[in-house]
């Protein structure tokens, strides 16, 4: 079929706009996903809370642990945010400073994750009750992990020749967002573990 | 900066020759296991779903065998359980939805046109995956270590206290391969739809098929979780003792129902949803028309998809739920008929008058028209709670759902089979084989399937290795097994066909059936960057709309692997986005996955130490290289 040209795209930018590219897409996808792991995993707790003749079987969670785990994670909303406003500006060296402070703060709440395991009294093989338990915390316990990996990868990577790149920076913005959604995601699996049992 | 090649003011013989050097994948092996060309992914995808068909319709003709009369002995009952579970296993998992991700593997990208599938890493990732969870479970079979617990395992019957060995939990881990694998595919699609359409190509212009692979892969982000979330909590009950399914421990086994279902119902819509695409696209090609109401079809396809949620617990009606709950769930199954019957009626009113060449795939679209809606009265049948209550577990429900499945999903797929061949191979199937075949498989599968419903009206109930002579079963289930075999002649003439057509069929061109879509456009089979220039649409059918000459864009890249980025709602042009290289990281990366999830079936260990190799090659997967793909 003959072709006839219509259009002129070079001057176009060569990457694509934040906030909407393939990239902040794709993560918003797996973001949907794993935020729908979590709604099931709050529903088979609340099931099977209505089908136990008490729940829970064990005295209800400490709130020390998982609470500090709530406020550590909220407030450190504050540094993630600078860093997407020194990714969108694209100063490198703010950037750097940004994720070796993420990368400190990521570990602290899974310091305070080994406590909130004790915090429940209850094993994972003594009752439904607690494998939903440690299902739930051992979820967004391997989020952490994997986002405490990302981070590292990409702290290094922002020493690296490769890092002066807007691609770099996009990449910044997108770990930022996944982030966020770790944090959002942690509130209603605390108010599942900590408060219904309280109600 | 270096002065960039464009494609601007190039001739046609070198401006190929400069797409071919970047978007060529390496000749021989090497280039085979790096490649993440969207089209070698996806005829990889679709020749591996259809060599899992034969493997089950094999193990289909072993239970037809068996039954043939009462009293058989071809199969013990443990080899029994074990062919019926890889039966379904397979048909479902490794067929049914792999095979419908790779058409929109190989169809989507060259329907939208660009020049590859969003995420073409992932996209090859989730193939070896598929393949590498495929293997696993065949491999067990071999060993005599298949699941022996139904395609969907229920407890206590797949728990640790009644399914001993490592049969079940085999089952459990190849789900979690199929789950990775399709819920991968499922976000490169959805990307590829919103981000990569041609300039111009805006909501109301991207095809039927386009539309139901998007609203397929949205399905799959939702649904899949749940079968995740179940069969993990499976293994885990399984392996490290978790209680979720033990009532004596506050555990409850409907608990596994309702997630099984939760995925499982939608799993249904999985396979069902790009098949109605194909449907449509078939019906517009030999109809010479496009689809009467469009609009209504798309809203078809998402109602379907967000009905399809709303509708699992009909799966348990016998399981003694609240009576409140069981009317909801029979008025919205019996709700998921409407949009079902919407497209039935605009695709009569499309055939209406229209003449329609009667070639194969449109024959497989009227046997589909025909078996579908027998499929669907059935179903609308077994929503009913007292009736459901009598069929359960009988051969009833066996030939409902393989007249909805096998006429709603696989005759579609036989038909877009037929009609995109050229386009993967260059050459037509033969149209006489066709024509046999199609007879055979139609007419085979409605004499094997139609008196089952009889034999569950009169009490058969499925999954029984035998039944003894004095019951009145013998004569339609030797009537059903002779025509298996007519069945099994249809497939393996469709199958002899494609083998040889690819050889010496007749040579297609680029648009051998005066299609309007733009996957049609270019060449049969299509070059490794799909398009030479961008192609600009300005209509729904936009090879019909402009039939001399096809309006395209210039100004790309030559010196890297280029594409468009245009916006989600009115696909208007916003960049010009690299598109990956090939890599082998992908293939390691789920060798390494493989090695972690067969590992983990013997020790909870594996998870830990199996995922430093998996995060190795994860992280050599995204280190950037310096390539101009990493230019922005």
């Amino acid at each position: 079929m003959k072709a006839r040209i219509v259009a002129d795209l070079s001057e176009l930018p060569t990457s694509g706009p934040r906030g909407s590219g393939p990239t902040w897409w794709g993560n918003l996808a797996f973001m949907l996903i794993e935020g729908m792991g979590f709604a099931l995993g709050i529903g088979v707790y609340l099931y099977l809370a209505t089908v136990a003749p008490d729940w829970p079987p064990a005295p209800p969670p400490e709130l020390a642990a998982g609470t500090g785990v709530a406020l550590v994670l909220l407030l450190s909303l504050i540094p993630n945010a600078l860093l997407a406003r020194w990714a969108k500006a694209q100063d490198l060296r703010r950037i750097r400073l940004g994720l070796l402070v993420m990368l400190g703060i990521s570990v602290l709440p899974l310091a305070l994750r080994v406590l909130e395991f004790q915090a429940f009294h209850v094993r994972w093989d003594e009752s439904a009750y607690g494998s939903i338990v440690w299902v739930l915390l051992g979820l967004h316990t391997t989020h952490l992990l994997a986002d405490l990996v990302e981070t590292a990868v990409l702290a290094a990577l922002m020493f690296t020749r490769h890092a002066d790149n807007p691609r770099r920076y996009g990449d910044v913005e997108d770990e930022v967002a996944y982030w966020v959604f770790i944090v959002a995601t942690w509130l209603p699996v605390y108010a599942c573990l900590y408060w219904a049992p309280r109600l | 900066m270096r002065a960039q090649p464009r494609d601007t003011g190039r001739e046609e013989a070198a401006l190929e020759a400069s797409l071919a050097a970047v978007w060529s994948s390496r000749p021989g092996l090497l280039g085979w296991l790096t490649t993440v060309d969207h089209k070698a992914i996806g005829r990889r995808y679709i020749v591996t779903a259809f060599l899992f068909l034969a493997l089950g319709g094999v193990l289909a003709l072993l239970m037809r065998w068996q039954l043939a009369q009462p009293e058989g002995r071809l199969l013990g009952p443990d080899r029994y359980n074990q062919v019926f579970t890889m039966h379904g296993t397979t048909m479902m998992f490794l067929f049914a939805v792999p095979v419908m991700e790779a058409m929109g593997v190989y169809l989507v990208p060259l329907m939208v046109g660009t020049r590859n599938i969003a995420f073409p890493r992932l996209n090859a990732f989730s193939y070896w995956v598929y393949l590498f969870g495929g293997a696993l479970l065949w491999i067990a079979f071999l060993l005599d270590m298949a699941p022996d617990v139904g395609w969907f395992a229920y407890v206590p019957l797949a728990g640790p206290q009644y399914g001993p060995g490592k049969r079940a939990d085999i089952w459990a881990q190849m789900i979690t391969f199929t789950e990775v694998s399709a819920l991968a595919v499922a976000v490169g699609l959805v990307v590829t739809v919103f981000k990569q359409r041609a300039p111009g190509m805006s909501l109301d212009r991207i095809p039927l098929f386009v539309w139901a692979m998007l609203v397929t892969s949205f399905v799959v982000i939702l649904a899949m979780p749940s079968i995740v979330l179940a069969s993990t909590a499976l293994i885990l009950d399984r392996l490290v003792g978790t209680q979720f399914f033990n009532p004596a421990a506050g555990g409850d086994v409907l608990l596994w129902q309702h997630l099984f279902w939760f995925f499982g119902h939608p799993e249904v819509y999985i396979i069902f949803i790009p098949a109605v695409g194909m449907v449509s696209t078939i019906l517009a090609t030999f109809c010479r028309r496009p689809v009467f109401g469009y609009l209504a079809m798309v809203l078809a396809l998402v109602g379907t998809g967000l009905l399809a949620f709303g509708l699992w617990v009909h799966h348990m009606f016998t399981t003694g739920l609240p009576r409140l709950g069981e009317s909801f769930f029979t008025a919205s199954s019996m709700a998921i008929a409407v949009p079902s019957g919407l497209q039935i009626f605009c695709w009569l009113a499309t055939l209406w008058g229209a003449r329609p060449r009667l070639t194969v795939p449109m024959l497989y679209v009227l046997a589909f028209l025909f078996t579908f809606v027998l499929g669907g009265m059935t179903g609308v049948m077994v929503a009913s709670v007292p009736l459901d209550t009598q069929l359960h577990d009988s051969f009833f429900v066996v030939a409902h759902f393989h007249y909805v499945l096998v006429g709603g999903a696989v005759f579609p797929l036989l038909g877009a089979i037929h009609y995109w061949y050229p386009k993967l191979t260059g050459r037509l199937m033969e149209e006489r084989l066709g024509r046999w075949a199609w007879g055979l498989v139609f007419g085979g599968f409605n004499l094997a399937f139609f008196p089952m419903h009889l034999l569950g009206l009169w009490g058969m109930p499925r999954r029984v290795y035998t039944y003894p002579p004095e019951l009145p079963w013998g004569g339609l289930n030797l009537f059903s097994s002779l025509s298996a075999a007519l069945l099994a002649a249809g497939f393996l003439l469709f199958f002899w066909n494609a083998w040889r057509s690819a050889r010496h069929g007749e040579a297609a061109g680029p648009d051998p059936w005066g299609a309007g879509t733009l996957e049609w456009a270019t060449s049969s089979p299509p070059p490794p960057w799909n398009f030479t220039r961008i192609p600009v649409v300005e209509g729904a059918d936009p090879l019909r709309d402009s039939p001399d000459a096809l309006k395209v864009a210039a100004g790309l890249r030559l010196d890297r692997r280029e594409l468009l980025l245009t916006s989600v709602m009115a696909a208007e042009p916003e960049a010009r986005e690299s598109s990956p290289r090939d890599s082998v990281w992908p293939l390691l990366a789920a060798i390494a996955t493989t090695a972690m999830l067969i590992w983990s079936i013997f020790t909870p260990w594996a998870v830990v130490w199996g995922a430093i190799p998996v995060a190795a090659t994860l992280i050599f997967w995204f280190w950037p290289r310096g390539t101009p793909e990493d230019e922005s």
